[in-house]
């Protein structure tokens, strides 16, 4: 029932936003009606344009028609030059249902409640040559897509991600009004795409570089200029959790001290989880030695159910903690030290040396054992965040249908079909991806245990 | 993983890996000290003081069973003794009754001998003084007659002393 009201309240707000972009639009015309070509020789611009039609409906064929007669002074940017080549903020009004979700799942500097309320986080910024730099993404002025107004020394903020302006040559006070942001699709020479990021200050587009991402390449990211090291959405509700759950658990486990009683009020809600975890997790699989790993357990499966409901409540901006690989990565990582160091005389003579195997079958079994024991904390990281970022895309697409029936709030009548379409699917979304908190958060709990069993077993060589 | 180019959340950020390191190690370390621990422990100790507490119901029950038995045996003991003592009891009252009773026979056979010896005494002596009143009557008779008659002679006299003597006899 709940979640039907939450579905309810998530696609009227949807609809409440719905009718400002309405009223945006309307002015809009003014500016854009006439200037829809848009020169797609060189390259290509990086955002969809199919929703960008406010007097027609279909962008492509109107286009050529028009294409000789309306040569306006707005069309894509050009950018000969990285650095201060001239350049026109870009009104994107279109609704790109792929570009929204990802933009909703991301991790951000600022916190967006519903496109209403914009809570400035703290930034950290790591650069080699100025240091640390200390201040508040305030500073920013975030916007609509959580673009900044504003930039701060060398930083603007795109999308909600801080950014650096990289051009040497670049001159401003140290807070500069920001006109706006402009995205580049470029082929390289392998035909691989890539984008370019360009901040318009002044008339002028500056190439801007996202943080360092540790990807080596490979994912889109790399080592740039700075390290942000701030206290990001998911940071602050990593803590924001951690901390509820301290609490809830404190004030249960202040029960426990003391003659032993029947449990009462919070504890009767934790003790069932707390045990369950413990007889059917860590026991099965830990036995005698449960008791050592058992905080281990507990902590993982509690901080990654927490975070799960967390990221399921509506309105707090889809937060999507356990979906980042990062956060992933580092449990997984923590896991793997903890098996390895743990780990026995048998379960390293199972990798390097399996007993009763003769020499050329433990030639290829080797390496895969050893493999094996790399791939085991990468599935662990990669089940986690593919689950949970699937979800949350999910439900942001099925909330986009208004959107895209809607004609992104130029159809009314087509948004409230979407809402109609929209509400059932999202219900039925989230109450799917309310199991799929438990269950990966189970999940991931029950294959550490069995990680940890493994490695700590002492084997009597039954092979 | 070319497909996922770009794709933020998949991005490793060294900014949020060393916050979720730092985050995830106190959120353990401080969850295992002051709740998972103290939840471990209390949830032993509770589920030992259940055992304990059915091992004490089963010693109990136990106990129970053999406290019955024993006042069982108690009460029959207590019921002989009492069946017992009524036997005595019943016993000593019939010899005080038949002791009383003959008693109470001998003290009546006591009295009636002693009376009956009395009135024999009495009897005697009534008799011995009648016999002296109608001696000295007889005498006075014969007084007066032998006055009268003495007057005639000594004879008389001789014969009355012989006849008093043969009543004398009696």
């Amino acid at each position: 029932m709940r979640i039907f009201f939450f579905s309810l309240l998530l696609c009227l707000s949807a609809n409440l936003a719905l009718s400002q972009a309405d009223a945006k639009s309307s002015h809009d015309k003014h500016d854009h009606s006439g200037h829809n070509h848009h020169d797609h020789t060189g390259h290509n611009h990086g955002h969809d344009h199919s929703g960008h039609n406010h007097d027609h409906t279909d962008h492509k064929s109107n286009s050529v028609k028009k294409g000789g007669e309306s040569h306006s002074n707005h069309h894509a940017n050009v950018y000969t030059s990285d650095c201060g080549s001239s350049a026109q903020p870009i009104h994107h009004e279109g609704y790109d249902p792929t570009a929204t979700a990802l933009h909703h799942i991301n991790d951000a500097n600022v916190w967006n409640i519903m496109d209403m309320v914009r809570i400035p986080l703290p930034a950290i910024i790591y650069n080699k040559t100025k240091g640390i730099e200390l201040f508040s993404t305030s500073k920013f002025d975030a916007g609509h897509h959580d673009n900044g107004h504003y930039g701060f020394k060398d930083y603007v903020l795109y999308e909600g991600n801080i950014h650096r302006i990289t051009c040497p040559e670049f001159k401003a006070d140290e807070k500069f009004e920001v006109q706006g942001f402009d995205k580049v699709s470029l082929k390289d020479a392998e035909g691989k795409e890539y984008d370019k990021k360009y901040a318009i200050v002044n008339g002028k587009g500056y190439l801007i570089e996202q943080k360092t991402i540790w990807d080596g390449g490979l994912l889109g990211g790399g080592m740039t200029g700075f390290y942000d090291l701030s206290p990001t959405k998911n940071v602050v509700s990593m803590g924001l959790v951690s901390m509820l759950l301290f609490f809830l658990f404190r004030s249960a486990a202040k029960k426990y001290s003391g003659d032993p009683t029947a449990p009462s009020g919070i504890q009767s809600f934790v003790e069932p989880v707390f045990q369950f975890i413990r007889d059917d997790v860590a026991i099965p699989f830990l036995g005698d030695r449960h008791e050592r790993f058992l905080p281990l357990l507990m902590a993982i499966f509690f901080f990654i159910l927490g975070l799960n409901l967390w990221g399921q409540v509506p309105f707090l901006g889809n937060v999507n903690v356990t979906g980042s690989l990062t956060v992933t990565m580092v449990m997984a990582l923590i896991v793997f030290v903890i098996v390895n160091i743990n780990g026995n005389k048998d379960y390293w003579k199972h990798i390097f040396n399996m007993p009763g195997t003769p020499w050329f079958v433990k030639i290829i079994l080797t390496p895969v054992e050893l493999l094996g024991m790399f791939i085991k904390p990468l599935t662990l990281m990669l089940r986690l965040a593919g689950n949970i970022t699937a979800g949350h895309i999910a439900i942001l697409s099925f909330v986009g249908l208004i959107f895209i029936f809607g004609k992104a709030g130029t159809n009314m009548a087509g948004s409230l079909t979407g809402t109609a379409l929209a509400i059932p699917l999202t219900m039925f979304m989230m109450a799917i991806e309310l199991i799929v908190a438990f269950v990966q958060a189970f999940v991931f709990t029950i294959l550490t245990a069995s990680y940890l069993g493994a490695a700590t077993e002492e084997h009597d060589d039954h092979h | 993983m070319i497909f996922l180019a770009g794709f933020a959340p998949f991005q490793p950020s060294p900014g949020l890996a060393l916050w979720s390191l730092i985050i995830f190690i106190l959120f353990w370390l401080l969850m295992a000290k002051y709740a998972f621990k103290p939840m471990m422990d209390g949830l032993k100790k509770r589920e030992s003081s259940i055992s304990d507490a059915l091992a004490q119901a089963q010693t109990a029950r136990e106990e129970m069973a053999n406290l019955k038995a024993e006042n069982e045996k108690i009460l029959a003991e207590a019921r002989e003794e009492r069946a017992k003592m009524i036997k005595e009891a019943k016993d000593t009252s019939t010899s005080i009754v038949n002791d009383a009773k003959n008693k109470a026979k001998d003290e009546a056979q006591r009295i009636m001998t002693s009376a009956k010896l009395e009135i024999e005494n009495d009897r005697n002596s009534a008799l011995t003084q009648v016999k002296n009143q109608v001696g000295m009557m007889a005498t006075n008779i014969a007084e007066k007659i032998l006055k009268k008659e003495l007057a005639g002679g000594a004879e008389h006299t001789t014969y009355v002393n012989k006849l008093v003597d043969e009543i004398n006899l009696n």
